[in-house]
């Protein structure tokens, strides 16, 4: 770098850091104004995020039993369907003289059609040979088709301009006021009573459907109840979230829940309790950011979990997924290593508590065992580093290149070749595969041969009176290639 | 007896007056006699359709008490719909079904069943106790949870198929046999006096087998009655007291030695009805 160049540099750098401090005061800000409307918010703001909040909840709770019960989609045609509802409702409202703005009315409407159009995805699926998809998207674009409609009719009456009905679509939750947050709290208590009181029959009924009818467990009705909870919740969701995408608040948080329990009751709890974090800080964060929709936004921060808990979800994580994959991997290599090991010293092995052949340490070059199987000399030299550190192996400390098993590696090595041609042997004498294929087989299965398959392979072998010494191979060794 | 499977296609199509009449009546309503006049399952003229396709013609059984009955037939012949239509699962286009003289809906206590194993997604976030403890949500009633006896029920059942250790086991992570086992034990947490099995052995590994041909025999044993779908000809004689020969309408049924035999098998898998099959498909609107 010459000089020359120097002081722009410098100036770059200066600009940058003086970026830098901008953006840290900037984000020290608004961290500041965020925790300040999360935890401290003036009162139409508490009342925006309290009321997405209780929404998050309640739809993650029973989003849990629509997505196991795989109704997840029957939940997006049904708040498709809402929306031509809506719009006959203001109708019907303005016809008999009113503004048509009544928000309860309006919900009203929403939630009859609704139910009339999850009413319509059962009739298709039961009355024609539709698969349930067709139906749901027969219905899902023909109810909203309907509903643009209906709101294109509205915008051109007299009272219809200003209604706002639109915001019914993407959703709007500033216009949340006291009584709308009295709803959203009333159904959602609704929601975690039947939740609680129904536990056990939703879900059996969506387990085992067959089993629930046969027990006389009323599924239709369950069922129905099921629907009309959901019914309720995406109906309160449409002013805050809108109709496209309130779908995501039942969906998103139990799919998310699964990653982090095998358990139903922890995952329904965790559902909610994800559900209204998505709420919370979604609400918070679109008041911060005026410009930004609350509905995507929260929609967003549910995402943002949902990736987050498939990543690191504790009981189905995909890193979790992959631990248990590279240590199985791990273990392979290891139980290779030491058979490879031994099938080299065999000929000069007595016994495996052979003292005087481990004292002399008759020792395997690292070439010898480089040829032995399809491994690189990289993959080789790590394996034998893992192996040295549990004690199985030792290198020479100066060369590297002669490798000697220690006594407990010695007793591994020998039960590892044992295992593997019990099962070479089991499969020539029993299953009548050829001598030269059931290497490949044994090597898959010498890793998760446990001691019950070995008493009873021995059983079958008639092993016992050999107690447990190592039988010879049944097929060649040859070229010292094991695999 | 495999070689009457591989016969099927070969055998010419019969449609001679006897195959489509009744068959021979004798082992259809034995009399049980002797100790029960009610007996634990009858049924009386059922035939079940779906979509207007009749699957099963009028079949007419009565079940003797305490012994294990083999349903036995080829592929599409009606068994699990014989089961579910027992058990008000699916509508029946006439006939009743009645146990120890009563409707299903009154004796719904006294009926254990064991679904086929694919019929549910075990990937479910329940343990394998969980979903034993189904079997007694009957018991418990609306709205109530699992109480510890009710657990410690469970847990029993679970132990009699062998899998004690497995309870808190998420069911995914169990084999196939043993999720067939957890099947089994939920039925077994049910008390039942009248089983049906569906297709318990199919897929399962030696030691499952043997554990439910285990079951079976204690379940005998303690006079209930069993009924299961099974379809391997070659155990029906070690397994079973009693078999139904079924294809779309009874062929035979009674006592394994007097009609599991070679001709009733073979009017079971060799000649098909295509008389009836085109029957069924006509009253289904279906243009051939």
């Amino acid at each position: 770098m010459g000089t020359a160049h120097g002081s722009p540099h410098i100036h770059v750098n200066n600009e940058m850091a003086g970026g830098f401090v901008g953006t840290a005061s900037e984000a020290e800000g608004a961290i500041q104004e965020f925790l300040e409307i999360a935890f401290v918010p003036e009162f139409h703001t508490m009342l925006v995020v309290l009321s997405t909040l209780i929404l998050g909840a309640a739809a993650g709770m029973i989003g849990t039993f629509l997505l196991l019960r795989k109704q997840s989609l029957m939940g997006d045609a049904l708040s498709h369907a809402t929306l031509p509802g809506i719009g006959i409702a203001f109708m019907v409202m303005v016809a008999f003289g009113g503004s048509g703005k009544n928000m309860p009315g309006l919900l009203i409407g929403a939630a009859v059609f609704g139910l009339v159009g999850a009413g319509s995805v059962l009739f298709i699926t039961r009355n024609t040979r539709l698969k349930s998809d067709a139906a749901l998207g027969i219905v899902l674009s023909v109810y909203f088709g309907l509903g643009v409609a209906l709101l294109g009719i509205i915008q051109q009456m007299p009272t219809g301009s200003a209604a706002g009905l639109n915001s019914f679509i993407y959703g709007k939750p500033s216009t949340v006021i006291i009584e709308d947050l009295y709803l959203i709290a009333g159904v959602a208590l609704a929601v975690t009573i039947v939740c609680t009181l129904l536990f056990k029959e939703l879900a059996l009924l969506c387990f085992d459907e067959c089993f629930a009818s046969a027990q006389g467990w009323p599924i239709t009705r369950l069922d129905a109840s099921m629907l009309a909870l959901a019914t309720a919740v995406l109906v309160i969701g449409l002013q805050a979230v809108g109709l496209i995408l309130v779908i995501a608040m039942l969906i998103i948080p139990p799919a998310a829940a699964r990653f982090w329990t095998e358990k139903l009751k922890p995952m329904m709890i965790g559902s909610a309790v994800i559900g209204a974090l998505s709420g919370w800080f979604g609400a918070v964060i679109s008041a911060m950011a005026t410009s930004l929709p609350a509905g995507a936004v929260i929609v967003l921060m549910a995402t943002t979990i949902f990736l987050f808990s498939m990543i690191f979800g504790s009981s189905r994580g995909i890193l979790k997924q992959a631990m248990g994959q590279y240590r199985l991997r791990r273990k392979i290599g290891h139980q290779h290593l030491l058979r490879a090991c031994y099938e080299s010293l065999e000929s000069r092995i007595e016994s495996v508590a052979d003292e005087v052949f481990l004292s002399k340490g008759s020792s395997v070059t690292f070439d010898s065992l480089l040829s032995k199987r399809s491994w690189s000399p990289k993959q080789l030299r790590r394996l034998i580093q893992r192996s040295t550190k549990s004690g199985d192996v030792t290198s020479h400390p100066s060369t590297e290149n002669e490798i000697r098993l220690t006594s407990q590696g010695l007793r591994e090595g020998a039960r590892l070749v044992r295992n593997h041609r019990l099962w070479e042997i089991y499969l020539i004498t029993h299953a009548d595969i050829a001598p030269s294929h059931v290497d490949r087989d044994a090597d898959q299965i010498e890793h998760v041969l446990d001691s019950d398959l070995i008493e009873r392979l021995e059983q079958l072998l008639d092993t016992h009176g050999a107690a447990k010494s190592v039988p010879a191979s049944p097929h060649e060794l040859n070229g010292g290639a094991v695999s | 007896m495999a070689k009457i499977d591989s016969d099927k296609e070969d055998v010419p199509v019969q449609l001679n007056a006897s195959s489509l009449a009744p068959a021979p009546d004798m082992s259809r309503r034995i009399a049980t006699g002797d100790e029960h006049p009610v007996c634990p399952l009858s049924i009386h003229d059922m035939t079940v359709a779906y979509h207007r396709k009749p699957v099963l013609w009028d079949i007419d059984l009565d079940m003797p008490e305490g012994k294990l009955i083999g349903i036995v037939g080829p592929n599409g012949a009606g068994k699990s719909t014989l089961i579910k239509a027992c058990l008000d699962l699916i509508p029946k286009a006439s006939g009743l079904v009645s146990y120890y003289g009563k409707p299903y809906s009154k004796q719904r206590g006294l009926v254990g069943y064991v679904p086929q194993r694919e019929s549910v997604d075990w990937d479910f976030p329940v343990s394998a106790l969980d979903v034993v403890a189904m079997g007694r949500y009957g018991k418990i009633g609306w709205c109530r949870p699992v109480s510890k006896a009710h657990k410690k029920a469970a847990f029993d059942a679970l132990d009699r198929v062998g899998l004690a250790d497995y309870a808190k086991r998420q069911i995914s992570q169990l084999s196939g046999g043993q999720q067939q086992r957890v099947f089994l034990a939920r039925a077994l947490a049910q008390e039942a006096k009248v089983y049906f099995m569906d297709e318990p052995f199919a897929a399962v590994d030696a030691a499952t087998e043997k554990a439910i041909v285990q079951i079976l025999h204690d379940l005998k044993s303690t006079g209930r009655t069993t009924l299961v779908v099974h379809h391997d000809l070659q155990t029906v004689r070690e397994y079973f007291d009693w078999v139904v020969l079924l294809n779309m309408r009874i062929v035979a049924a009674g006592p394994v030695e007097e009609v599991f035999s070679q001709e009733n098998l073979q009017k079971t898998y060799g000649g098909k009805l295509t008389l009836l099959d085109q029957a069924a498909q006509a009253m289904a609107g279906i243009k051939q």
